[in-house]
């Protein structure tokens, strides 16, 4: 009886303590979004003068929507970049041997955990020996080469799932190897892949670390946005702020949507982190 | 089963691709770190150690860098200080919510980093969302100024940003503890801080460990925090990588910086390794 008191008591705290860290983590997420309809502009409190006119000016900024265009295009090459090496880096990793095998494994996760500032200036210092000029394909060179660790990770961790004899059966029966790679390998490791591509899209958009270092004459997005920053605040930001958000929730919904069809397939976020962390 | 040809195709395509562009870019870094820059300010390639002697004798190097790394041991602490119990309640008291919960805190992971950062500046500024709350409840006259543009600042925010990278590792390590243990731990008649101490906390350690190497490390190479919210006392060591490949021109000697943190960072993710393995019970 005692301990099953002793027990609640823990369990409230805890409580209270997972309900002040929840706050701490969408505080400031409302307080944009609260602000991006404030008449009085960014700050001061209550809020006051409800107005839709931060988003009026928005969508008139010819700057902010060709950046968008950018990030856009960025991040679907980024994806196709990630995905064309990233899944046959993964297949490598899960089905063949070769010397330095270990050290690449490594290689391709690194991105994932080192800081930002590393991949961009290393990829500055490759981009100014050869002689290339920095524009929008260094951008998306560099997304893709930092994002291929989350299209590895992701399909590996589907790769562990997928039950080998169906290939063995589709190569026992005739087919070569590049239509059991189409027919079976692929559609197996469908839910991994489309889940990687998501997730790398959604961080090619918001990335900046890296794209800081390697922009030329076309802003994306966040760097569009950073521009801004520097010159001080204004409730626009706030507006396209909010308006990226409200696009990740959509990202998200549809991604646990896409997951709820299909079982067992691996968990997104998490999954990565671990993977990322321990590096096998 | 699978025949040389096949397993040619799928290997050598990703290989040079990781070579042209993670490993030689970085070998490049090395090369670089021993490179110098001429007084025209072009890049002389002879090989010397000018700039680690630099990097070693001139105290604003090491004092920002012990600076940085105490922001970011701060920003670990405090984000293992919320994530762990956040995890715990959720792993073990959350019930049916659990799922629920748990995407709530992956949520904020998909919001814009920039967004979030920007987001902080607008809550800490004199005329931001805190101080005009405070003075408008009468709880102070004057704005507060010490919350932006100071490391708390840049601490509060990357705490804010770390959080869930911290809570990931460490809720999936106190789902992989066998319920039985636990079951078996009160059985036996162990309190509920016994069973947490004895039992939970060391099997959950692998979990903290990677929690707090992805804060450490994350936040150690931040340069766009401090940026913006830090201010001249909340400088930290990227941001003089930025100056010196920006500005100052000098890449050489960010170079060299760069590959120290290079060095540290794979240290670190190798200790943490080996200490993820020493405590995995599996």
């Amino acid at each position: 009886m005692r301990r099953d008191t002793r027990k609640a008591a823990g369990a409230g705290w805890l409580g209270a303590h997972a309900l002040i860290v929840f706050c701490f983590l969408y505080l400031p997420i409302a307080a944009l979004i609260v602000y991006s309809f404030n008449g009085q502009g960014v700050g001061g409190f209550p809020p006051r003068d409800l107005t839709l006119k931060w988003y009026g000016i928005l969508f008139q900024d010819g700057a902010i929507w060709e950046s968008v265009g950018n990030s856009l295009i960025v991040a679907a090459c980024a994806v196709a970049i990630a995905l064309v090496f990233g899944v046959p880096a993964a297949l490598a990793l899960d089905r063949a041997q070769f010397p330095g095998k270990a050290l690449f494994r490594r290689l391709v996760l690194l991105p994932l955990i080192l800081p930002g500032i590393i991949t961009g200036l290393s990829l500055l210092m490759l981009f100014n020996r050869t002689g290339t000029k920095l524009s929008l394909l260094t951008i998306v060179l560099g997304h893709g080469t930092a994002l291929i660790s989350v299209a590895t990770t992701e399909v590996f961790a589907g790769l562990q799932k997928l039950e080998r004899a169906q290939e063995e059966a589709s190569l026992d029966l005739g087919a070569t190897y590049w239509q059991t790679f189409w027919r079976v390998t692929l559609p197996n490791l469908q839910l991994s892949i489309i889940g990687a591509a998501l997730l790398i899209f959604t961080l090619s958009m918001d990335e900046i670390a890296v794209s800081f270092f390697l922009i030329g004459r076309d802003n994306t997005l966040p760097l569009e946005i950073w521009g801004r920053l520097r010159r001080g605040i204004t409730p626009e930001i706030n507006a396209i702020s909010t308006i990226i958000f409200l696009f990740s929730l959509t990202v998200i919904v549809l991604w646990y949507r896409l997951r709820a069809h299909g079982k067992g397939s691996p968990e997104i976020a998490g999954e990565l982190i671990e993977t990322g962390v321990q590096g096998d | 089963m699978f025949s040389r040809a096949y397993r040619i195709a799928i290997t050598v395509p990703p290989l040079a691709w990781v070579t042209i562009f993670l490993l030689v870019p970085y070998l490049l870094m090395f090369c670089f770190s021993f490179w110098s820059v001429s007084s025209t300010q072009t890049i002389l390639r002879s090989w010397t150690l000018q700039n680690y002697k630099q990097l070693f004798m001139k105290d604003v190097y090491w004092e920002t860098l012990l600076r940085s790394m105490w922001i970011a041991a701060r920003v670990m602490m405090f984000s293992l200080a919320l994530g762990y119990p956040l995890a715990y309640f959720l792993s073990f008291y959350a019930g049916k919510r659990k799922d629920l919960l748990y995407q709530m805190v992956i949520i904020p992971l998909w919001v814009s980093y920039l967004v979030r950062a920007y987001a902080w500046k607008t809550i800490l500024g004199s005329d931001g969302v805190l101080n005009t709350l405070l003075q408008y409840a009468h709880l102070t006259q004057h704005p507060l100024d010490f919350l932006l543009y100071s490391p708390f600042a840049v601490v509060l925010t990357l705490t804010h940003i770390y959080t869930p990278f911290a809570f990931l590792p460490i809720y999936a390590a106190l789902e992989h503890i066998p319920r039985n243990l636990v079951e078996a731990s009160n059985d036996l008649g162990a309190s509920p801080r016994q069973t947490f101490w004895r039992v939970i906390f060391p099997l959950s350690i692998p979990g903290v460990v990677a929690g707090a190497t992805f804060a450490f490390v994350l936040s150690l190479g931040d340069f766009l925090a401090p940026l913006l919210l830090g201010g001249p006392s909340g400088i930290m060591i990227s941001n003089i990588v930025v100056t010196l490949f920006g500005a100052a021109y000098n890449w050489p000697l960010g170079a060299a910086i760069s590959l120290c943190m290079l060095v540290l960072v794979v240290s670190l993710l190798f200790l943490s390794e080996k200490l993820e393995k020493k405590w995995s019970f599996s």
